[in-house]
């Protein structure tokens, strides 16, 4: 694996690597060292959680960190192509991390520098660290990916890290309920793709009767910014609004996950429930991005 | 006798079975040299497809990869190289697996169209004419694209 673009890209195999490696870094982070390597860090468009995660991952391993966050004050703003920013920055790093908003940017960056590439979000396209990372606070709160009942809760019509979740855990074998207003639907052409794989899926428009059925709950947040239109935006923006009420008939290893940042989805009282899980999620997303630096530095053992 | 509209040509291609309404873009496509002595012919009646557009190109016999770049516009074309005023070969457009170059990505938001760089599409489903954008990973139907 030379770069990290699309979870297309990657195997079943690759994937439970990544996993294995992120679950021993979690458990003992001294058994790789990345000291004197420096990861790029190309940030196209703000981003604290993601960029902050991947800071945090290479430093707990010794490694340095140079980057730049928006293009204000750099040669981007002169002109120079993407191409350009990419070889100068590979001059100085071992490793370039990228968001950018044009879909397919980490994917073009990849083919013009030597290093090593992780697409950290290209627009409305791919953001697998954040696919891998959900993958493995999957494995860490049930102890298997295997034959689990999920609801992916929200935006599903446009939530990327939805699309790639429910690809990512095709594999295992599982239940799906997708629960959305019905503006919000899962695309038809990614519940063909689930069908043609043999998963087995339910479209819901309410969640209440099915918190007792679930191992995981998977909650989005619906973003103003998607809705041409303001007033379909008032209709559903309350629609799914999970309390810790709501919870109490769930199965005792039930856990709630939201990529955050969370607005009203999830009221605080949930948060000191045995369901709360996004405060782990973004933790393990050190761990995740610590096994990626290092397998994509070689350092990997 | 059956009447000819377009003059037969001793040596060169012709490509039968465009679309009509297609064959300036077809020509676009193709980008013949200026020394090129061309024919079109717009509107002929045809038996399949009611109506049908013709091109002819009198010494110049295009490669299979230059007929290929036509398969977006001209899917169902035919194509004869002639030789001496007989036809020596005769192939149909098939569109290729990886596409380089020829047409721009519908999606605004793919960096194909903020950046001065080649655009790659991999053919999905030859069957529905299915192409996939390398970079935005989005896939479009070939009635979608527009050629650079």
């Amino acid at each position: 694996m030379k770069h990290l673009i699309s979870m297309r890209d990657l195997s079943a195999d690759k994937t439970l690597q990544l996993l294995k490696l992120a679950e021993r870094l979690e458990k003992d982070p001294s058994q790789i060292d990345l000291s004197r390597r420096v990861m790029a860090a190309m940030f196209y468009e703000a981003s604290t959680r993601t960029r902050m995660s991947f800071e945090s991952a290479m430093k707990r391993l010794g490694g340095e960190v140079i980057g730049m966050v928006g293009t204000s004050g750099t040669s981007v703003e002169k002109g120079e192509t993407l191409a350009d920013t990419a070889k100068i920055m590979a001059r100085y790093s071992d490793i370039i991390v990228m968001r950018h908003p044009m879909e397919g940017a980490a994917r073009y960056v990849s083919e013009q520098v030597d290093i090593p590439v992780v697409n950290a979000g290209d627009g409305a396209n791919q953001h697998p660290t954040q696919s891998l990372l959900d993958l493995y606070t999957i494995l860490k709160s049930q102890g298997t990916l295997k034959g689990l009942k999920l609801a992916l809760v929200g935006d599903l019509k446009y939530g990327r890290t939805v699309h790639s979740l429910a690809y990512a855990l095709a594999p295992f074998n599982p239940t799906f309920y997708f629960v959305s207003p019905k503006s919000l639907r899962m695309p038809t052409h990614i519940l063909s793709d689930l069908t043609q794989k043999g998963v087995s899926f339910k479209e819901k428009t309410t969640i209440e009767n099915i918190i007792p059925d679930i191992d995981i709950m998977y909650v989005t947040r619906i973003q103003r910014e998607r809705f041409p239109d303001r007033e379909e935006y008032e209709k559903v923006k309350n629609a799914y609004i999970i309390t810790a009420k709501l919870l109490t008939k769930a199965k005792d290893n039930m856990k709630v996950l939201h990529p955050l940042p969370r607005v009203n989805e999830i009221t605080t009282d949930v948060d000191s429930t045995k369901y709360a899980y996004y405060f782990d999620q973004a933790e393990n997303g050190v761990y995740m991005r610590q096994a990626i630096l290092a397998t994509l530095l070689g350092e990997a053992k | 006798m059956k009447e000819l509209k377009v003059d037969p040509i001793k040596n060169g291609t012709v490509i039968d079975h465009i679309p009509a309404g297609r064959v300036q873009r077809v020509l676009a496509t193709l980008k013949p040299r200026a020394t090129d002595v061309v024919m079109m012919g717009m509107n002929f009646s045809s038996k399949a497809m009611k109506k049908k557009d013709i091109i002819k190109i009198e010494g110049r016999e295009l490669t299979q990869n230059e007929v290929n770049s036509i398969a977006l516009i001209a899917p169902a074309a035919k194509v004869s190289i002639i030789r001496d005023f007989k036809v020596a070969q005769k192939s149909r457009v098939e569109i290729p697996k990886r596409i380089e170059g020829l047409v721009a990505c519908p999606n605004p938001k793919c960096i194909t169209n903020a950046e001065p760089m080649i655009t790659i599409f991999n053919l999905e489903d030859s069957s529905t004419r299915d192409l996939a954008c390398q970079y935005c990973e989005r896939v479009f139907t070939a009635d979608e694209m527009t050629h650079i």
